[in-house]
């Protein structure tokens, strides 16, 4: 199929985003990379009266550093992402995660700031983005705010981002020289993720001095597991810990229930997968 | 609107709808019909283009995005009545049952070995993972890109045998 007819708006800059959003009102889709988009949009899940592709707006694209950040260009391919040396040092958990989105072919189209904004609560970089603790920069026809990942995922497919706004970057604070490990369990190659986990750990001298844990689709949007890292700070990492505290991992979660498993069996998971990929960031 | 894009060496500058898919364009307007539209869904990756120098699904693009870029499909990879040496590789290890996924796989592969010249089966297989055959013809899919990883080396075979000239005396 073919999606139904819209007018397109090739923006570039991000002013001239913004305006063309603020021009089309309620009926527009940003365009980024397009490998959620054109799928919906063929299949008539959706049909906006204007498509703002944002591909050639030089501002969006690319990755920079702060002294405390990551800043990370919302335009950013996640194959570029993945390779990229400052994330890779500074936020190797993004670095993890981004490697097993989709297939390579989706990885050269598809965008960082497009998969946050999409908010697919499937997706894999909503939980490594929110245990890092990344902040959004968003710019709106009033100028520029930062908004937390805490804050900005509310629901299924559902940001804080208004219509006539536009993710810009994404600042994720530097945790430069942590071990981490994104363990995703699906059926099929290129499957979304049934339950992900992401982790990332400081450890010093064989102890645990800070932690920072992320689930993938255990609830209508990405959660931390603050029950896990609270068993892991200030403990050896040691096999017995990494077990104890992988047993936390459900607490607090709302997995809803479909044709992959229902909600029990996505809480089993969650903990499988998180004793697993505590024992491969310090195996690793 | 107005899109130019260089396709396989040559370009066109043609009207197109907003909504035109680039798979579509390449098909209906400029004859690429060697690009094939397997799933719809851009999950079986049939439709695999390089859009300048990296292999995307084509379905899942607009010719609108393509506008300004450089396209290679699996019609433009021989020379001069020559198949690409990836092309060879499928057609000499049987690679193929019905097909239909051949020009996708060999585009994803051509990728792949442009990332990793010598890729071990378990790269091959997961470089291919966003490329699906429905008659599973994996095994000499996979045999037939480590076949073409090699053929891609001459620079290190001509190595390998200064090796063993310089060895011999």
């Amino acid at each position: 199929m073919i999606p139904s007819a819209f007018d397109y708006a090739r923006p570039s800059t991000v002013e001239e985003a913004v305006q063309a959003l603020v021009d089309a009102g309620e009926d527009a889709k940003v365009l980024a990379g397009g490998q959620s988009l054109l799928p919906v949009l063929r299949m008539r899940l959706a049909a906006p009266t204007v498509v703002v592709d944002i591909g050639r707006v030089p501002e969006l694209r690319g990755i920079t550093e702060d002294a405390d950040n990551v800043v990370i260009g919302a335009m950013t391919t996640h194959y570029d992402v993945a390779r990229d040396h400052l994330v890779q040092d500074h936020a190797s958990l993004i670095a993890r995660a981004t490697e097993t989105v989709a297939d390579p072919q989706i990885r050269h189209r598809g965008t960082f700031g497009g998969s946050l904004a999409h908010a697919d609560p499937a997706g894999d970089l909503l939980a490594p983005a929110l245990a890092l603790g990344a902040v959004m920069v968003v710019a709106g026809p009033n100028g520029r705010r930062e908004v937390p990942a805490s804050e900005f995922f509310v629901d299924y497919f559902t940001t804080t981002l208004a219509a006539d706004e536009l993710l810009v970057a994404v600042k994720v604070p530097k945790h430069t020289g942590w071990l981490s490990h994104y363990e995703k369990f699906n059926r099929v190659a290129q499957a979304w993720s049934i339950v992900a986990v992401g982790v990332s750990l400081r450890v010093s001298g064989g102890q645990i001095a800070d932690a920072r844990v992320g689930l993938t689709n255990m609830a209508s949007v990405p959660v931390r597991a603050v029950g896990v890292e609270q068993a892991l700070i200030g403990q050896p990492a040691g096999a017995d810990v990494l077990r104890a505290a992988a047993e936390h991992a459900a607490e607090g979660t709302s997995p809803g229930s479909d044709g992959n498993g229902d909600a029990a069996y996505r809480s089993q998971l969650a903990k499988v997968l998180t004793g697993r990929a505590l024992s491969m960031a310090v195996g690793g | 609107m107005r899109v130019t894009m260089v396709v396989d060496g040559v370009s066109y500058t043609d009207e197109v709808e907003p909504r035109t898919l680039l798979v579509q364009h390449l098909r209906e307007k400029l004859g690429k019909t060697g690009t094939v539209v397997g799933c719809d869904t851009g999950n079986c990756g049939a439709c695999t283009v390089h859009v300048d120098g990296h292999s995307v699904k084509s379905c899942s693009m607009l010719a609108a995005q393509a506008d300004g870029c450089e396209i290679t499909t699996i019609e433009g990879l021989a020379r001069d009545g020559k198949l690409h040496p990836v092309q060879q590789a499928f057609h000499d290890n049987h690679a193929l049952q019905c097909g239909f996924c051949t020009p996708g796989m060999i585009m994803q592969a051509i990728d792949l070995l442009a990332d990793d010249p010598d890729p071990d089966e378990r790269t091959v297989r997961h470089g291919l993972e966003g490329n699906l055959c429905r008659c599973t013809g994996y095994q000499n899919i996979v045999r037939a890109v480590q076949d073409a990883a090699h053929r891609l080396k001459p620079a290190a075979e001509a190595d390998r045998e200064r090796e063993t000239v310089a060895g011999g005396e």
